[in-house]
C-alpha cells in the first residue's frame, strides 16, 4: 500500500456512519410509472423528444442536450409516453418531466445488456467523446457537470493525470465504495477509457483509508493484469473531511493548487467520480446510455440501510419502503450526504443522475440548534480547506457587503460546511456564505458583461 | 403527505460548544484552585465563591434588566471570568472590594461591549487593573501562604512576593545574589509548588502548567501563544541576565514568579481577545512576552503581565486585519 496522503489545510472528522458499507447492491424493481425530469445536470436542462402516447424504449433519447453545458436524457424503461408535465425534484422547485407508463424492459437497439467485461477499447479519443456525449454522461459525484466538457481539453493544455475521485469522504455514503467492490474491473476499464479520451497516461484512484477491502481489491486486480491496466495506481488517502473536493484531492495527490478562479486543468488533472468512471464503461464499450446509478438510502434509524441500483425516474419513497419504511421520527429528508446534500420536503421526487444517497435524519440529529456569539475562536477559520475567513464572511454577507466578500474572496469557497460544523457558537456560517455567493457571483458576471 | 425541515447544508454539527469549552477552561483551573485552598485555606474559597457569584449574578441582572435580551449565563463564560479575577487579587481581600472587581469585570470589561466575543479587552484583567489602580493598597498586601493542614498562622501575617522582593532590593542597591539569598526570598520548589506570596491562584506553577497542558489536549488553546509567551520572556530576561547578572536576575525565576504562568495559559489564549491566526497570535504573543519583560525590569510596577495583555488585547484587531491566513491556490508571481 502506497503511504497515505492528504490535503494539508483545514478539514474536519465528522463521524462516518458508513452503515451500508457492506451491503451488496439490489436492484431495485421498475415502478408502474416513473417521472424523467429534463434537467438532471448542472447546466441547462435537456429538450424533450417526445409527446404524449409516443412508445419509448429503454435507453432511446428522448431529451437533447440544450445549449454548451448540457446532456442527453433517455428513456430508463419501456412503456407509453403518459404525460409531458412538470414535477417537484430534489431541489423543491417544479421542473420539466416525461411521466412514462411503464411496460416492460425493453432496450433500444445497439445496447450490449450482458455482462461481458470488454477489454478492447475499439474508440479513438474523439469518438469516445462523443459517445460519452451521446450517453448523456455527467458527474455522479453530485455537481452533474457533463462529463465530455470536462474531457475536452482546451488547446495548449495537456492532461497528466486523470484522478479517480474515490475519497467518497461524504459521511452515511457507500454508494461509490461498492460499486469498486461489485465492479472492480469494469470501473477500472472506464479509468483507463477515460485516460485514452484526455490521452493521459497516469491514472490514480483516490481513496480514502476507510475503504480498506476496496483499496486491496483494487491493487490486487491491477496485479493480476498489469499489462491491461498500465499506468493505473492506488492512492489511499487520509479519512478526513474534504478528502473528496476536487482541488483537495488534487493537491492531496500531486500537491499542485488549482490556482482561484481557474479550472483543474491547468494543474494537468482531470477529476472524474467512480460513478461515472463505471458509466462511461457502458457507455463507451456497450452502448448504454446513462439511464441507471447505485444510491445509498441511509440513516440512523433505518431499518435497512442499503445500496440499490435504480432506474433513473423511480420515486425515492420506493426505495425508504424498500429500505425497511420511513422511519418515525424522521424529520429531514437529504438527498446525498449530511455535509453538502441538500434536504427535500417530500419523499417523491425522482431519483437522478447526481442522487448519491438518500439520508433519513431525525430531529435528534439534525435540528439546528441555538446559534449563540461569535467567541472570535477562529475555529472556522482553520478547518477552511481553502483558507478563508468564514467568520467574516458571514459577517459580510449579512450586511450585505458584496464588495467585501468580494475582496475577501468568497467566490473560492466550496461550500463544503466545515466551517458551519465545527463552530461552538452554532452561527449558520454557510448559510450566510452560500447568499453571499451567489450575489457576488451575479455582480461579478454582470461587471464581467460590460 | 409529509413534509420535511428544509435546511441548508451541512445537516450535522460538530460536538464543540461554547458552554463546553467554558467547561474545558474550568476544569483546567481547578488543579490551581485545590493549591490556593491548600496554601491559603478557605479565604481562597471565599474569594473565588463570591467572585463568580457576582460575575454570574451581573451578567443575569445586566441581560435581564437591562439589555432586555436573551439570558446566556448557563454557558459558563461568566463563571471563567469570576475564577480568573480571584485568582488574581490577594486572598484576604476584603468582600467588597471583590464584589466591585467583579462588577467592573462583567459590567464594564464585557457587558457594556455587547456580552461574551465582543469585548475587546478580557474582563478578568479589566476588574482586576480597576482594582489594582483603585486600592492600591489591599491589592499588593499580599498574606503569607499558611497550608490548611500545616499550623495555623492568622490573615495578619503579610509578605512581599517575590518580584517585588527583587524590584524594591534592586532599588535599593541590593546585588541579585543578595536578594536571592535573603530570607525574604523562597526557595526555588516553594516558587513552584505556589508556596509564597502573591495573587492565590498565579502562584502554583505545577497546577497551572497541568491546567495548560489539559487546555492544548482538548484543542481548547493553540500552544502557540503561551510557549511564545514564555520564550519570549525566558530570551529576553536571558539576555539582560548575560549582559548583568548582578543587576538582573535569572531567566527562570521570571517564568515561575509573578502571573506569568496563569497569563500565558489562562488570559492571553482568551478567544475573544486574542488575534485568530497561529501567525497572529505569535506576534501577540512576543508583544506580551516583551511588555511584561519591560515593565518588570524597568516599569513602577514589580509585576506586568496584566497590563501586556490588556496593551496586546488593543492590537488584536489589528493584528487580524494585518495576518489572513494562506489562501488556497494563491498563484507565486
Amino acid at each position: 500500500m502506497n503511504p497515505l496522503k492528504t490535503f494539508p489545510k483545514g478539514g474536519v472528522h465528522p463521524k462516518e456512519n458508513k452503515l451500508s458499507a457492506n451491503e451488496p447492491i439490489i436492484n431495485i424493481p421498475l415502478p408502474k410509472q416513473i417521472i424523467v425530469p429534463m434537467g438532471q445536470c448542472l447546466g441547462a436542462p435537456a429538450d424533450c423528444i417526445v409527446q404524449k402516447g409516443d412508445t419509448v424504449k429503454t435507453g432511446q433519447l428522448i431529451g437533447t442536450a440544450k445549449g454548451f453545458v448540457s446532456a442527453n436524457v433517455h428513456s430508463p424503461a419501456t412503456g407509453t409516453v403518459a404525460k409531458v408535465d412538470t414535477v417537484m425534484d430534489h431541489t423543491g422547485y417544479y421542473k420539466p418531466a416525461v411521466f412514462i407508463n411503464v411496460e416492460d424492459d425493453q432496450w433500444a437497439d445497439g445496447i450490449d445488456t450482458t455482462d461481458e467485461l470488454l477489454t478492447e477499447i475499439k474508440l479513438d479519443s474523439k469518438e469516445i467523446i462523443d459517445r460519452i456525449k451521446e450517453c448523456g454522461i455527467v458527474g455522479m459525484g453530485g455537481a452533474t457537470f457533463p462529463t465530455h466538457i470536462k474531457l475536452m481539453i482546451p488547446e495548449g493544455k495537456k492532461a497528466e493525470y486523470v484522478i479517480i475521485n474515490a475519497a467518497e469522504c461524504e459521511p452515511y455514503l457507500t454508494c461509490d465504495n461498492r460499486l469498486l467492490l461489485e465492479k472492480t474491473q469494469e470501473f477500472l476499464m472506464g479509468v483507463k477509457i477515460v485516460m485514452k479520451a484526455v490521452n493521459a497516461d497516469k491514472g490514480v484512484v483516490g481513496i480514502e483509508k476507510n475503504k480498506a477491502s476496496a483499496i486491496e481489491l483494487l491493487d490486487k486486480t491491477i496485479a493480476s493484469n498489469p499489462e491491461l491496466y498500465a499506468g493505473i495506481m492506488v492512492q489511499p488517502l487520509k479519512t478526513k473531511y474534504p478528502q473528496g473536493g476536487e482541488k483537495q484531492i488534487i493537491k492531496a495527490i500531486t500537491g499542485r493548487e488549482v490556482p482561484s478562479g481557474k479550472l483543474p486543468i491547468e494543474t494537468g488533472c482531470v477529476v472524474v467520480n467512480v460513478s461515472s468512471s463505471f458509466a462511461i464503461y457502458e457507455a463507451v464499450q456497450k452502448h448504454k446510455p446513462l439511464i441507471d446509478r447505485i444510491v445509498t438510502v441511509t440513516g440512523l434509524s433505518v431499518k435497512k440501510p442499503s445500496n440499490f441500483k435504480v432506474r433513473f425516474g423511480t420515486p425515492a419513497n420506493l426505495l425508504i419502503d424498500e429500505a425497511g419504511g420511513l422511519p418515525e421520527n424522521t424529520t429531514n429528508i437529504i438527498n446525498g450526504g449530511p455535509m453538502m446534500g441538500k434536504s427535500v420536503s417530500v419523499t417523491d421526487f425522482p431519483v437522478i443522475k447526481g442522487t448519491s444517497g438518500i439520508l433519513l435524519m431525525s430531529d435528534k440529529e439534525a435540528q439546528p440548534r441555538n446559534t449563540t456569539n461569535c467567541i472570535r475562536c477562529g475555529k472556522c477559520m482553520s478547518v477552511c480547506p481553502m483558507g478563508l475567513e468564514p467568520y467574516l464572511l458571514n459577517r459580510e454577507a449579512k450586511f450585505d457587503l458584496f464588495d467585501e466578500t468580494e475582496k475577501h474572496h468568497i467566490m473560492d469557497c466550496i461550500e463544503c460546511g466545515s466551517c458551519e460544523f465545527t463552530c461552538p457558537a452554532n452561527i449558520p456560517l454557510l448559510d450566510y456564505i452560500r447568499y453571499g455567493k451567489a450575489r457576488t457571483g451575479a455582480i461579478i458576471r454582470s461587471r464581467n458583461q460590460k | 403527505m409529509n413534509q420535511f425541515t428544509i435546511s441548508g447544508s451541512p445537516h450535522v454539527h460538530g460536538s464543540e460548544s461554547t458552554k463546553k469549552i467554558m467547561i474545558s477552561v474550568i476544569i483546567a483551573l481547578l488543579p490551581a484552585f485545590l493549591a490556593a485552598i491548600y496554601f491559603f485555606g478557605w479565604n481562597a474559597i471565599r474569594v473565588t465563591v463570591l467572585s463568580v457569584a457576582v460575575c454570574v449574578l451581573a451578567e443575569w441582572l445586566i441581560q435581564k434588566f437591562l439589555i432586555k435580551g436573551p439570558v446566556t449565563i448557563s454557558d459558563g463564560s461568566a463563571v471563567v471570568t469570576g475564577m480568573l479575577l480571584a485568582f488574581n487579587v490577594p486572598s484576604n481581600l476584603p468582600w467588597w472590594m471583590v464584589v466591585v472587581g467583579a462588577l467592573v469585570a462583567i459590567g464594564i470589561g464585557k457587558m457594556s461591549f455587547g456580552g461574551l466575543g465582543k469585548n475587546p479587552f478580557n474582563p478578568a484583567l479589566v476588574g482586576r487593573v480597576f482594582m489594582l489602580v483603585s486600592f492600591p493598597t489591599a491589592m499588593t498586601t499580599w498574606p503569607t501562604t499558611h497550608p490548611l493542614f500545616g499550623t495555623a498562622v492568622t490573615d495578619a501575617i503579610t509578605g512581599p512576593t517575590p518580584l517585588s522582593v527583587l524590584k524594591e532590593s534592586v532599588k535599593g542597591g541590593m546585588s541579585i545574589d543578595q536578594i536571592l539569598a535573603s530570607p525574604d526570598m523562597p526557595r526555588f520548589v516553594d516558587q513552584i509548588l505556589g508556596n509564597r506570596g502573591g495573587a492565590f491562584g498565579e502562584m502554583c506553577v505545577i497546577a497551572l502548567l497541568l491546567g495548560g497542558l489539559f487546555l492544548i489536549i482538548r484543542k481548547v488553546i493553540d500552544w502557540q501563544t503561551p510557549v511564545v509567551i514564555l520564550a519570549t520572556v525566558f530570551v529576553f530576561t536571558g539576555i539582560c541576565h548575560l549582559v548583568n547578572p548582578e543587576m538582573y536576575v535569572n531567566p527562570i525565576f521570571h517564568l515561575v514568579s509573578g502571573g506569568l504562568i496563569l497569563g500565558a495559559f489562562f488570559m492571553a489564549t482568551d478567544m475573544a481577545t486574542s488575534p485568530m491566526t497561529i501567525t497572529g497570535k505569535i506576534i501577540f504573543a512576543v508583544g506580551i512576552g516583551v511588555i511584561t519583560v519591560v515593565i518588570r525590569l524597568w516599569g513602577a510596577y514589580p509585576e506586568g503581565v496584566s497590563f501586556a495583555i490588556l496593551i496586546m488585547n488593543a492590537f488584536t484587531p489589528l493584528i487580524n486585519k494585518g495576518f489572513k491566513p494562506k489562501r488556497f491556490g494563491v498563484v507565486k508571481q
